[in-house]
């Protein structure tokens, strides 16, 4: 199927074959980072622009790592160290940033629609990185490419998403892909962080860990920002811990053959114990090192990459 | 010179009235109104095919004179409002400075009277510099001219400051408004809390948020025995709880903007900064509410909201914009299209929302009705005339504006102040 978007702003946009065509994409641009010489001339010539409003470590050096792998010229931009911090509004950054010739632009920002507004006034391809609590359709991806390599099929698969439904742009994503390909989704948290309302997008909402855990394919465990608790969203990290930490004799609910995701990064010992982290069922650094070849497979496809240039 | 405007169909709600009459004004007063009048030495306009109405009255907007003149001014506002049909509007005190004091109350009035060319009425705060902590002078500013008293958008959260602004302005011949909303429950809110702000990872304000103050005010009312306006109700909860209010026949009033009527929380899927307002736009649910309650009469007047701002502030990811739309060139044409040509309601009790109420509400004497005395402040409207709203060309120095582009059935057609035609298409 031919792939035809020229921007990855939401899950949402995508079809289930257009997911599948990023995914199988994404499978032959694997070998490639496991070369000698990590790379390949099929970008080559194009420039692209990482521009990050918010913090990132995984998602901002997977970007630059797929682009540079594909041989495209890529510049980092940080909110820190640039005009932003002289009251440049954000239509000007970008503007003035694309007036040096960009072809694709890799947004995140703290403010939802962000990626879209940018698409509105800027002829750049333009990728979702984050954007609020909206989404993070990359992350979605690579996810599912992770699943995939563990599991026979999505149709009937029970994923359980624990933590900060609400606040998560991580879980939004997901939940568009994993129903757009037939999963079967539980959602996990506190209720102030997790509104009942979520059972409208096609999920099943549900306060016990221990109940969403029994029969799980798939745990994907979410980030809680502890900044979160002094919003009061819930009363302390140990009531937290207490309820909702994936723990050995919690995980032991879940089917024998379930994985342990986690978009990263780890509160170590809050949302999830350390050795579950560290064990073979977790395959939460197979995500990481997946995620470069699924944002391989993004910029190839959006810059308007056929299949058979590839095996080239 | 005198003015007769000859067989328009007048309508004046409170007479009963809805007949082909003529109007002679002279000197700033209508001075007869019957069939056939004849006037050697008047100036005449051929209303026929078009509809003679009581001026039409706006009790919320914001004129951002003094202070944000980039935004609009006193003599736009006032172009704006003649464009759209209004006669008189009041204007909210969050100015800088604020409204608080005699001296920004004077000032208003006194470019009003140089630059406006409609009647404009100053609303003062209920506190000192809208911090809810001190009351203003409240019968120093009413002596001034101030019409109403409300702290808007920085509604007074203590609720004893609250019930000692109602008891004080038992003193006084004015009314207290409150923007309902409890901002420990909006907090960092963007749009309205329910599946659309879920599904747009965009942060919620909820419904509570407004009912919860809703209900508070209507206790003090009661325990006050005092007037409250309550402005711009967006939600169902809120008008459950006024309907029970006035059947109590409590002294409780309330608006809608011709947007909580018309627009849902649904359509903010491009991250629209126009479609970025307090109260926000609610779901579909609350939008039926509110309609069935201005059809019973539980929704007193309509009211726009008119909040400008630059484009450039409005051109900005969605959680730095500030809140509000402009509304006084758009609301005739939205409520006549959308309320009275759907049948919604006729078109007497939407003469009766727009003149008649506020009137009475805020006690402007002699307005608000058709009679031989009162003042000649007119609104003429072309049920018939087909438009496109287009926010290019609004007399407003913003268009921050979501109707744009919308065609609608029915527009003003011509604007009297005074005896004065201040807008005619």
């Amino acid at each position: 199927m031919p792939f035809k978007h020229k921007h990855l702003i939401r899950i949402k946009d995508l079809s289930a074959s257009d997911i599948l065509t990023i995914l199988d994409t994404a499978e032959s641009f694997l070998e490639i980072s496991t070369r000698e010489v990590k790379k390949v001339p099929i970008l080559r010539g194009k420039t692209i622009i990482n521009l990050f409003f918010e913090a990132s470590t995984r998602t901002r050096s997977s970007f630059e790592l797929a682009a540079k792998r594909l041989s495209a010229d890529i510049t980092n931009f940080t909110k820190q160290s640039s005009a932003v911090m002289k009251g440049e509004t954000l239509k000007d950054t970008v503007l003035n940033l694309e007036a040096m010739k960009t072809d694709v632009i890799i947004v995140r920002h703290a403010a939802a629609g962000v990626p879209y507004f940018i698409s509105t006034f800027c002829n750049s391809h333009i990728i979702n990185a984050g954007d609020g609590a909206h989404e993070h359709p990359t992350q979605a991806l690579l996810d599912a490419f992770t699943i995939r390599q563990n599991k026979k099929s999505f149709k009937g698969l029970k994923v359980v998403l624990v933590g900060d439904i609400l606040h998560s742009r991580v879980a939004r994503s997901n939940i568009s892909l994993l129903n757009t390909l037939g999963a079967h989704v539980v959602c996990v948290g506190p209720p102030p962080i997790l509104p009942e309302e979520f059972k409208k997008f096609g999920v099943d909402v549900e306060y016990n860990l221990d109940r969403a855990l029994e029969g799980a394919d798939v745990v994907m465990m979410l980030r809680i920002q502890l900044e979160r608790q002094q919003k009061n969203l819930f009363p302390s990290i140990r009531e937290y811990r207490n309820l909702f930490s994936l723990t050995p004799k919690r995980f032991r609910r879940a089917r024998r053959n379930a994985i342990i995701m986690h978009p990263g990064p780890i509160n170590r010992g809050v949302e999830i114990s350390a050795d579950l982290a560290d064990s073979v069922k977790s395959v939460i650094l197979k995500q990481v090192e997946n995620g470069i070849a699924i944002r391989m497979a993004v910029l190839y496809l959006l810059l308007g990459g056929k299949e058979r240039e590839i095996t080239d | 010179m005198k003015l007769l405007i000859k067989n328009g169909r007048v309508i004046d709600p409170s007479s009963h009235t809805d007949e082909t009459l003529d109007i002679l004004i002279d000197k700033k007063k209508i001075i007869d109104i019957k069939p056939k009048i004849n006037s050697k030495d008047a100036r005449i306009i051929d209303a026929s095919r078009l509809v003679v109405a009581p001026g039409f009255i706006d009790m919320h907007t914001h004129l951002r004179e003094p202070g944000y003149e980039d935004k609009e001014t006193i003599q736009t506002g006032a172009l704006a409002a003649a464009k759209g049909g209004f006669t008189t509007i009041a204007c909210m005190p969050n100015t800088s400075p604020v409204n608080d004091t005699r001296g920004v109350t004077e000032y208003i009035l006194s470019e009003a009277k140089k630059h406006a060319v409609v009647n404009i009425l100053p609303i003062a705060a209920i506190t000192v510099g809208l911090k809810g902590e001190n009351l203003t002078d409240m019968s120093d500013l009413v002596s001034a001219g101030a019409v109403a008293f409300s702290d808007d958008g920085e509604p007074v959260s203590n609720s004893l400051i609250m019930r000692r602004a109602l008891e004080y302005s038992k003193l006084l011949d004015t009314v207290i408004i409150d923007h309902c909303e409890d901002k420990n429950l909006s907090a960092r809110g963007v749009m309205h809390e329910g599946y659309y702000s879920y599904l747009y990872g965009v942060e919620g304000i909820s419904g509570s948020s407004e009912e919860v103050m809703v209900a508070r005010n209507i206790i003090l009312s009661e325990k006050t025995d005092t007037s409250i306006h309550l402005a711009h109700v967006s939600t169902k909860g809120s008008v459950d709880l006024i309907r029970t209010a006035k059947k109590k026949k409590l002294k409780i009033t309330a608006e809608v903007t011709p947007h909580h009527l018309l627009l849902t929380d649904e359509s903010l899927q491009n991250y629209d900064t126009n479609l970025k307002m307090k109260p926000p736009l609610r779901s579909k649910e609350d939008v039926q509410a509110l309609l069935a309650a201005v059809k019973d009469g539980t929704i007193d007047i309509f009211a726009t909201d008119h909040a400008p701002h630059t484009s450039d502030e409005k051109t900005v990811e969605l959680d730095s914009a500030p809140f509000g739309i402009i509304g006084l060139e758009t609301a005739v044409s939205l409520l006549l299209d959308k309320l009275v040509h759907k049948n919604f309601i006729s078109l007497e009790r939407f003469v009766q929302m727009m003149s008649v109420r506020p009137a009475e509400i805020f006690g402007l004497a002699n307005k608000g009705k058709i009679y031989a005395g009162a003042d000649a402040d007119l609104t003429i409207l072309n049920l018939h005339k087909e438009i496109i709203i287009d926010a290019n060309t609004f007399k407003s120095k913003s268009q921050n504006c979501p109707f744009h582009g919308w065609k609608l059935k029915g527009k003003p057609e011509m604007t009297i102040v005074e005896g004065k035609i201040v807008s005619s298409s």
